[in-house]
């Protein structure tokens, strides 16, 4: 099960912040510094996992922005570096070749896509095809 | 004038994009302006400006950390709009900002319900969405129903939501699994990947918690094993039979096929991969054929360049280590490559790794190359290996080690490494060995003399442990070294006030011992008639201890007189009592020194004390047993339990000072024979007849405390408590009477081949004692609901498949009793509570679940 995800750039700022589970606002910002730090300062030649509390956090650097996402001790690390890559291919396909500002100004939107593909802390939808047709009927509504 | 404000603000409300904007210029004050801006705008009437006022709000929550609780009632109102747009922005801020104290959360039940059954599917995943967020008890049960109906529909994307939202109701509500659970089974068997897909994650949580629940469903999910094709799914399920066959060995037999058939595949993927080698490790160990082709498989993770698939090889590694040691041994090269590797996770698992290979013949090797690393390493790694060697080493009463002398010089080398802060465990084990293995004692005298002599280690607060228990050590086992002027005089050296004055107080005490040891060999070795005496005493010792000339005894007498002299005027109490112990002692006998030796009256004063002194510090010390205490008979008439919170009142002014002078365990006035036992009996005595102290001798209790302060029990410490002299803080505090540990503390190990030395074990074991682990009470409502739920649906299931035998696999449970705790079952599903605590007594047997005989 997905805890949280965070999306936050070298300097710390959070750019993206989803939680899975009910925690205190003190607490997130506690999380958020803490991930930012143990992420921050690794190398790139180091794994892409690291143990965080009691959970694991795995995370992978695209540009300027780090996609940390925290999961339980059991789940499968590489599935989740996927995950996280299939994100990043459907925000680059939604915003044409996304970059930071694009996710700063159209945060809800980012939102929206992460809603369309985690549930409840699951992933729940994994063709990148289907949730871009979702998220373009979406568009159509508004 | 306010509507034309309203009007004002409505038509030049700032949107989102200009809010964003405003932030990224920096100004301090922005945030608090706008803020202000968002709580007039939100409070108007027209739906697009307060809708667009919660969007600005909620990204100022979600990114800058501005509370937005308060806009709770605004959130469902803007959600009530018919507006998509307004209701994604009132979804979107009730699932940020929304929890279980939110006093507003009842009146969203009805917007959710209309939402859920509304025809456009979009707002039904909205509102889906949003109960998957913020469920609570009373949300779940009322919309239940509506989930239900999801769970049915046509639409997929609305059965894929519903499905991940129904873990969460049912976590809330377990009752809804008699109305949801039919159909979420039933969606097992849909051909959408992406339903199933998300069915398959509903079941791998819920078996996550309570594997024997879903045990009857295993032939769906071993169909899902062997038919789907999606990674995502089969990864889910294999987690859900890694689960499933720990409990469950048939399955694990069965499964083994189908997953060494993933594992053959040319192009499977690197994820799926390691999953099926994680569930071969962790449940289906016992299964050859699966498993020598996961080790294998393994290699080709550990050789390649990708950090990540290094590390879980080794990962995974670790997972099978304790049962089949051969796979690692199998990979030993890779593994200590690792140990070189820059990443410090890699480092730290191929640590774990190398002291899972170690074992009595290796350990010197490994432990020499494990020690060049620790010395080339930064800190933290470091430590990381000291602390594992020494855990490794010290298990079950160090099992591994044969030779004890080169595991002391290995303690004392530790010592000397520059970023070792493993001293209190240093210190435990130098202890603990010294009074455990006799033979060890030489080596460890001379390892403790090579840390006491050398100054610079005294600067190095880290080492201040090991130094006290090698202190300790020379002093208690002063028979065995060779020079005891040498080690008293390292013991006094100046640069010993670098210590602390705890260490320190060991460290005079120690001097003490030696001091005694000296004068009493002088002594006997004087005694012409006593010369029997006197080679029982160096023929004990196993080392040169004859040749105390009057030269040598005094200088050593004089040189200890002097070291301590400084010090008699310190300010912390322990050092100044423990220096004017020995100074007086000196005292008394030193005017017998210093006359030549005519004198054969044995009588004097100084031999007398001498002879007590000695007695005192012959009483061996063993090692003592963590229940020692308990096992301790309690003598009749002792009042442990008494309340004593009156004398509290009474004598408060007086006992706060007294209590503090508790440390002093030594009485300077008396000299009082002073054999433990008798003390203790003493003590109980006393301890009876003191309480209770009539009210009005409030000072006569201040006295009596005085001067048996430690009598007066605390909550934790028991009757026997005077420490007397022979003990200091290094040994246990719970320390039974000698008489009472002589009979089960000396058990020898005997060691058949090899010429090991012994080792006293007590009759406890090393590890902890373990809590059972307590079935969460949370859980058992919804295992039963479920189970259920299933031997429902299994009898309807029975007729279908006639090849099916249900075969009940607990044969230890008579058929008479499991029917009896069906009834129960079914009797006890309206009332929860009476029954929980049955049900935890129940849990316990092993609950009679029907498996269906998949060898069929």
């Amino acid at each position: 099960m997905i805890r949280f995800i965070l999306l936050q750039n070298r300097q710390g700022k959070t750019r993206l912040a989803k939680y899975y589970v009910p925690l205190e606002e003190s607490e997130k910002h506690k999380v958020e510094y803490e991930v930012h730090r143990l992420v921050v300062n690794r190398d790139a030649k180091f794994t892409n996992f690291v143990e965080f509390r009691t959970h694991k956090v795995i995370y992978r650097r695209y540009a300027g922005l780090f996609f940390s996402v925290c999961v339980d001790i059991t789940d499968n690390e590489l599935a989740y570096l996927e995950c996280i890559h299939l994100f990043v291919e459907i925000l680059d396909h939604f915003f044409s070749n996304v970059c930071e500002l694009d996710l700063v100004f159209n945060f809800h939107k980012v939102y929206l896509i992460l809603d369309e593909f985690i549930l409840a802390g699951e992933l729940q939808e994994t063709s990148k095809r289907a949730i871009i047709e979702r998220m373009s009927e979406l568009e159509k509504l508004e | 004038m306010a509507s034309s404000n309203s009007l004002m603000d409505s038509l030049f409300q700032r949107s989102l994009e200009d809010l964003i904007k405003g932030l990224r210029l920096g100004e301090s004050t922005f945030v608090s302006k706008s803020l202000d801006e968002i709580r007039r705008e939100i409070k108007l009437t027209d739906p697009s400006t307060k809708s667009v006022a919660l969007q600005k709000l909620s990204y100022l929550a979600a990114l800058h950390g501005v509370d937005m609780a308060w806009a709770a009632f605004h959130a469902v109102e803007v959600v009530s709009s018919s507006r998509f747009a307004h209701k994604r922005i009132g979804y979107h801020a009730i699932a940020q900002s929304f929890s279980d104290q939110t006093p507003v959360l009842l009146l969203i039940t009805n917007q959710l319900r209309k939402d859920l059954s509304s025809s456009n599917e979009h707002e039904v995943s909205l509102a889906l969405e949003c109960l998957a967020r913020i469920g609570t008890d009373d949300l779940a049960r009322d919309l239940t129903s509506e989930v239900f109906t999801l769970l049915g529909s046509s639409k997929a994307l609305v059965r894929k939501k519903a499905i991940g939202v129904v873990l969460r109701v049912f976590d809330k509500y377990p009752d809804a699994v008699k109305v949801c659970f039919k159909r979420l089974v039933e969606n097992l068997e849909s051909s959408d990947p992406q339903i199933l897909s998300a069915v398959v994650g509903v079941f791998c949580e819920l078996t996550s918690k309570d594997p024997r629940s879903y045990l009857p469903l295993a032939p769906e999910f071993y169909k899902i094993l062997v038919d789907s094709r999606n990674n995502w799914v089969l990864i889910k399920i294999l987690k859900i039979f890694a689960k499933l066959a720990s409990i469950e060995p048939r399955l694990a037999k069965k499964v083994a096929d189908p997953v060494c058939e993933h594992m053959r595949k040319n192009n499977v993927g690197k994820s799926l991969l390691f999953e099926c080698i994680r569930t071969v490790f962790s449940s289906l160990s016992d299964q050859e054929t699966a498993l020598k082709l996961a080790v294998a498989k393994i290699k080709e993770f550990l050789v390649d360049d990708d950090p990540n698939l290094k590390y879980l090889g080794l990962h995974a590694l670790s997972i099978v280590a304790p049962k089949h040691l051969w796979a690692v041994l199998e990979n030993k090269e890779a593994v200590v490559k690792a140990m070189s590797d820059e990443d410090p996770n890699v480092k730290l698992e191929a640590l774990h790794l190398l002291m899972a290979m170690v074992n009595e013949d290796n350990v010197t090797e490994i432990s020499r190359i494990l020690m060049n690393y620790a010395l080339k390493s930064d800190p933290l790694f470091c430590n990381e290996i000291i602390g594992s060697i020494l855990v490794a080493c010290s298990r079950n009463s160090y099992e591994i080690i044969v030779d004890f002398d080169w595991y002391l010089s290995l303690l004392g080398e530790m010592a000397r490494v520059p970023h070792c802060q493993r001293g209190k465990e240093i210190e435990h084990q130098l202890v603990d060995i010294g009074t455990r293995v006799k033979d060890a004692r030489l080596e460890l005298v001379r390892v403790s003399r090579a840390l006491l002599i050398d100054p610079a280690l005294l600067g190095n607060q880290f080492l201040h442990h090991i130094l006290s228990a090698a202190a300790w050590a020379s002093g208690e086992y002063v028979e065995f070294s060779k020079s005891p002027y040498e080690i008293a005089e390292a013991l006094l050296q100046p640069c010993t006030c670098l210590l602390p004055p705890s260490i320190r107080a060991i460290y005079i005490h120690s001097a003490f011992k030696v001091l005694v040891f000296s004068v009493g060999a002088y002594f006997s070795a004087q005694e012409p008639t006593s010369s029997l005496l006197a080679q029982e005493s160096t023929s004990s010792g196993s080392s040169v201890v004859n040749g105390f000339t009057y030269d040598s005894i005094s200088s050593l007498v004089s040189m200890i007189e002097l070291g301590l002299c400084s010090l008699s005027g310190t300010i912390d109490v322990e050092v100044q009592e423990r220096t004017k112990n020995v100074l007086g002692f000196i005292g008394m006998i030193k005017h017998e020194i210093a006359e030549k030796p005519t004198s054969q009256d044995s009588e004097t004063e100084a031999h007398r004390a001498m002879a007590f002194m000695e007695d005192v510090f012959s009483e061996e010390l063993g090692p003592v047993s963590s229940t020692a205490q308990e096992k301790v008979p309690l003598p009749k008439g002792l009042e442990l339990t008494e309340n004593l919170e009156d004398l509290q009142e009474i004598c408060r002014e007086v006992l706060e000072p007294v209590a503090e002078s508790n440390s002093s365990s030594f009485h300077t006035s008396d000299k009082v024979s002073f054999s433990v036992a008798k003390l203790t009996i003493r003590d109980q005595e006393e301890a009876s007849s003191s309480l209770p102290p009539p009210p009005e001798s409030a000072s006569l209790l201040a006295e009596h405390r005085k001067r048996h302060g430690l009598y007066y029990l605390s909550s934790q410490k028991s009757d026997n408590h005077n420490d007397g002299d022979g003990n200091d803080n290094n040994t246990s505090n719970e320390y039974p009477p000698a008489n009472e540990i002589s009979v089960d503390s000396f058990k020898p190990k005997k060691k058949i081949s090899k010429p090991r030395p012994v080792v006293v074990k007590l009759d406890e074991g090393d590890d902890p004692k373990t809590k059972p682990d307590a079935s969460s009470s949370n859980d058992e409502p919804l295992s039963r609901a479920i189970q259920t739920a299933l031997m429902g649906k299994g009898k309807g299931k029975e007729s279908v498949k006639d090849n099916h035998d249900i075969n009940v696999d607990t044969e230890n449970i008579g058929q008479s009793s499991r029917r009896e705790k069906k009834k129960k079952k079914n009797g006890e599903r309206s009332s929860k509570r009476s029954s929980r605590r049955r049900r935890d007594q129940e849990a316990s047997v092993t609950k009679p679940v029907e498996v269906p005989d998949l060898l069929l």
